[in-house]
């Protein structure tokens, strides 16, 4: 079973938003999804200044064996994108909640945090997927 | 659920990432498929390679009957145990499968074909053998491990019956070895590493491969029996071959034996046109320039307009970059360009194997 921490919130895309004390939130992939892409390669992320929509592709990550859209899971400006990923794909693997986080939004609309899901939820979704 | 193979609890064991590969249940990983790749280039790992179909073809016309049936001329297998690399072609050239024949005596060949490719295969070569009285024998009472790297060859001696140990100490490269049909030990492989493919009834192979465990040989996947064949330069069956292509639009014009001119065999009138005219496509390799990853189907671009597209195309953990064969209009290439998600993303034309015995072999 992969790794579910109870204080993010997930979209059915894969992706986990945490939310920072300074209103802004950090944004990467789940334990569920590296597992299921295997080591990473390759990693493209948003430009710092894009302004994404919730939905919007704005990345890829890409295995040995396949390759992946990271949707962005709420509307807002990325502020931040994390460069060591790049160079460093399997820090995503190794540690996907930690130092494999992937871009930091400011967002638009505090409610957007509300339409996703929380752990529970999550934990739901991927056993009702497989 | 697929079928399989007799290995399949003890891949459990080693914590295997399932997949279904031609109807079997197969290991995709043990956990990373870098790793594994590196533990086969650096030091020995094993496959499971229970899904192949073992054919044994017997009759006192067999040789003749091969002759006609492959395009790589058994001829060639002067000595027992030699094996041979051959397309199966139908009558319009294209590749129904490619195979290894191992010649065991003057009356019997033994045959490895693809595992999803079986049952076209055994209907095609029963069909072609009636007029030669052929025994065709499919052997789904045997398993096959293969046992690659570096260290390969001296971790499976000493695990092998006494009786063997010293013919397979001796044994020469593309040749094969055997005791009382019980072990068939062939020095061949599909990783560009040393290695043996090992042929054993089902009955052993649980014990064999624990064995092999106990003396470090780690279990690695098909994920990483993919990127080790890229590197080597070794086609995969149904992505750089298929029936719609001949071996001369897929890299392998060096397996097809035109000589003596007077052998026929199956498609050699529509190998022949195309050798003679030239203009058919042929089959590259390419080095990713930028960051990214060639993948199978991605559009390649020609400086004078022409495209062709990549028949498959991976990340070498080897190299650190992305590699790929690709099929492309007649003529000689430095440089093309790919389509990767509406980039155009520059790639250098190589000729493959990319790498071989742990080493890049291509200069950048």
């Amino acid at each position: 079973m992969s790794e579910i921490p109870e204080d993010l919130k997930y979209s059915e895309s894969h992706e986990w938003v945490r939310l920072e004390e300074d209103g802004i939130v950090t944004i990467g992939i789940t334990d569920h999804a590296q597992e299921a892409l295997g080591d990473l390669v390759f990693v493209e992320l948003p430009n710092k200044g894009n302004i994404l929509n919730t939905e919007d592709a704005c990345g890829v990550v890409e295995s040995v064996k396949a390759a992946s859209d990271i949707f962005s899971p709420i509307t807002g400006e990325v502020i931040e994108v994390n460069l060591t990923v790049p160079d460093a794909p399997e820090l995503v693997n190794e540690s996907p909640y930690g130092k494999g986080w992937l871009f930091k939004l400011k967002p638009t609309e505090n409610s957007d945090l509300d339409k996703l899901l929380a752990y529970d939820g999550y934990e739901r979704f991927l056993e009702a997927e497989e | 659920m697929g079928r399989k193979t007799p290995l399949y609890n003890k891949h459990l064991e080693s914590k295997a990432k399932m997949v279904d590969f031609g109807g079997w249940d197969m290991p995709l990983h043990y956990g990373s498929q870098i790793q594994e790749h590196h533990q086969v280039r650096r030091d020995a790992g094993m496959f499971d390679v229970s899904h192949m179909t073992i054919i044994d073809l017997t009759g006192q016309r067999v040789r003749e009957f091969l002759r006609y049936l492959l395009a790589n001329d058994v001829e060639r297998l002067k000595k027992i145990g030699k094996a041979l690399y051959s397309c199966m072609l139908n009558e319009k050239g294209g590749v129904i499968d490619d195979l290894i024949v191992y010649l065991q005596n003057d009356n019997q060949f033994r045959m490895v074909v693809n595992a999803a490719t079986r049952d076209k295969d055994i209907a095609w070569i029963t069909q072609q053998a009636k007029p030669f009285q052929i025994q065709i024998n499919e052997r789904d009472d045997l398993t096959m491990l293969a046992v690659q790297g570096p260290v390969a060859r001296e971790k499976v001696r000493d695990l092998l019956p006494e009786n063997l140990q010293t013919s397979v100490k001796a044994l020469a490269p593309f040749y094969a070895t055997w005791n009382n049909g019980e072990f068939f030990v062939a020095r061949t492989g599909y990783t560009g590493e040393e290695g043996f493919e090992i042929i054993l009834p089902a009955s052993k192979v649980s014990d064999f491969w624990e064995a092999l465990l106990v003396a470090g040989v780690a279990p690695i996947g098909l994920g990483a029996r993919d990127t080790l064949r890229l590197e080597a330069g070794m086609n995969l069956y149904g992505e750089d071959m298929d029936e719609n292509n001949t071996p001369l639009e897929s890299g392998l014009s060096w397996t097809v034996a035109f000589k003596p001119e007077n052998r026929d065999f199956i498609g050699r009138r529509v190998l022949q046109a195309q050798r003679d005219k030239k203009e058919h496509q042929i089959m590259v390799g390419l080095i990713l320039r930028d960051k990214g990853v060639l993948r199978a189907h991605q559009i390649v671009s020609i400086e004078n307009g022409g495209k062709g597209q990549i028949t498959s195309g991976t990340f070498s953990p080897t190299l650190g970059v992305s590699i790929a064969f690709a099929r492309l209009p007649a003529g000689k290439y430095k440089d093309v360009t790919v389509t990767i998600r509406n980039k155009q993303l520059s790639a250098q034309v190589v000729k493959p194997p990319f790498v071989r015995h742990g080493k890049a072999c291509i200069a950048s």
